[in-house]
């Protein structure tokens, strides 16, 4: 099948709706995703942006609406979906069991990939996996299991990616990597639909940004376009305090665990 | 994706498969039941149990392959639940690949890792003086039942591996299963039972399975027993199929 088939937006999302018994999670929802670049949907919990990545992903159906993933209808259509799409869930998906490179010798399998092991130790050594790769993926910590599940997404290049908030229980280094992994993806021309409810990561990562509430899309446009819907920046002088973040990593700076794993990798 | 299927299928099965080689804990406490019972039968019960010329270990054997097999099925239900709740079901089903096949590799799986427990228990009670001078064609009889016995407890097992809501109740259903050989002829004649007890005992399926294993490997006429015994095995099979292709269906839809 080719993947590469459609024209247009990567996704289209057009009255979408869905209920879990009395429920009403999507009351409908419309949105585009123009191919290539990061589009970022943002919501509180429970707002339902897990639902519409399912429903995009084929995992769930919709009561109403309609949605197209890179030319495919995901009712009528769902293998092209398939075909063309790859899925992060909220919980790392990697076989616990298996080594890190046995995941991903069984995701180029199911792809069917003529190189799996090739393609497997070309994504470890991306990934910053590679010492860690014969080991089981019970032993990962948190950001090492992430980027695995990222790495298994990968496999096979499909032209659009479901970033169901990768970020979430993550430490602030392992949250960092993740993000680079991320744009490195949109840099190689994937589409990249991330749900988060973290404001900063779609400030750092998205090239657009949607704010799912309420079930409807209440805004969509480029950070700066949000930006404008509120009254114009008024000039205060504030005292440049550091984050927190900036102080934790000026404390925990090169020792930290995870910065050197990948330093040694290097 | 029909022509992936076998593949896509032999790929699952082999990810299932190391789950029970990496885990030989898993074959350890399937097997550990059934031979503590055959331990206590043999040597603690089984010498005030009449069971005419037929030594005591030869005529249970049957009876404790059956609890080997409800024991063993519970893993299933246990991976599939784990497969469920660690999201790499959905990542499976959200892939290009033949989606039944997911459900398959862990049916084949049943079936492998249920064969090595069985060849281990068996092992054991040759140790304790089983014996059968049955031939080959009765073996691969007695092969061909316990795996269609096999089949439909794994697609009942299946059922609360889709729905369970807990580790606790994916694997809670197979007590009743492993149960069900003591009241059926496995242990004890039934001519012994009271009235209700023994209609019970004669009418449910693991009589009929045991007593056709038992006539097998014993080298006596296997009677009507073995079209009940296969009868009640297709028919579990088929409906547990049906339910756990319903469970399904809602879960992927």
């Amino acid at each position: 099948m080719d993947t590469h088939q459609a024209e247009g937006p990567a996704i289209r999302v057009q009255g979408l709706e869905k209920s879990y018994k009395d429920l009403r999670v999507l009351r409908g929802v419309d949105f585009e995703v123009a191919r290539g670049g990061i589009f970022a949907l943002l919501g509180s919990n429970g707002a339902g942006k897990t639902t519409v990545v399912r429903i995009l992903s084929t995992l769930l159906k919709a009561d109403a609406g309609t949605a197209r993933v890179n030319g495919f209808d995901v009712a009528g259509q769902a293998a092209g979906v398939r075909e063309s799409i790859s899925l992060t869930g909220q919980f790392a998906a990697v076989d616990e069991i298996l080594s890190g490179r046995e995941n991903l010798v069984l995701v180029a399998r199911l792809r069917h990939l003529k190189a799996p092991g090739t393609v497997a130790d070309d994504l470890l050594r991306r990934f910053s996996l590679t010492e860690a790769g014969s080991r089981r993926a019970a032993t990962y910590s948190g950001g090492m299991r992430r980027r695995l599940d990222i790495a298994m997404s990968l496999i096979g290049n499909p032209p659009v990616v479901f970033l169901d908030e990768p970020t979430s229980g993550l430490d602030p280094e392992a949250r960092i990597e993740v993000w680079q992994a991320v744009e490195e993806l949109a840099e190689g021309g994937t589409t990249v639909l991330l749900t988060t409810q973290y404001l900063d990561e779609a400030e750092r990562l998205a090239d657009r940004i949607a704010i799912l509430h309420g079930g409807r899309i209440i805004v969509n446009g480029t950070l700066a376009e949000l930006r404008r819907l509120l009254p114009p920046a008024e000039v205060e002088y504030v005292e440049k305090q550091p984050s927190l973040e900036d102080v934790f990593f000026a404390v925990v700076g090169a020792d930290s665990q995870g910065r050197e794993a990948r330093a040694n990798e290097k | 994706m029909a022509t992936h299927f076998l593949g896509d299928t032999a790929v699952l099965t082999g990810r299932t498969l190391r789950h029970v080689t990496r885990s030989l804990d898993t074959i350890l406490t399937t097997v550990i039941t059934p031979i503590a019972m055959m331990l206590l039968f043999v040597y603690v019960f089984g010498g005030a149990i009449d069971t005419g010329p037929v030594s005591y270990v030869n005529y249970m054997l049957p009876g404790i392959l059956l609890i080997t097999i409800a024991s063993g099925i519970s893993y299933t239900a246990f991976r599939l639940f784990a497969d469920l709740q660690g999201g790499i079901f959905e990542r499976f089903q959200s892939m290009p690949i033949a989606r039944s096949g997911v459900l398959w590799a862990h049916v084949l799986t049943s079936l492998a890792a249920n064969a090595i427990s069985l060849v281990v228990v068996v092992g054991v009670a040759l140790l304790m003086g089983f014996r059968s001078g049955a031939g080959v064609a009765s073996w691969l009889a007695v092969a061909g039942i316990l795996v269609l016995f096999t089949l439909a407890l794994t697609w009942i097992a299946v059922i609360p591996g889709l729905t369970a809501k807990t580790m606790d109740g994916a694997s809670a259903f197979s007590y009743p299963l492993i149960f069900l050989p003591f009241i059926s002829s496995a242990f004890v004649p039934t001519g012994t039972m009271p009235g209700p007890v023994r209609a019970f005992a004669d009418h449910q399926p693991a009589t009929s399975i045991v007593n056709t294993i038992r006539d097998l490997l014993t080298e006596r006429p296997v009677g009507s027993d073995i079209w009940t015994a296969l009868a009640w095995c297709v028919a579990i099979l088929v409906v547990a199929y049906v339910f756990a292709t319903m469970a399904y269906r809602r879960r992927i839809s």
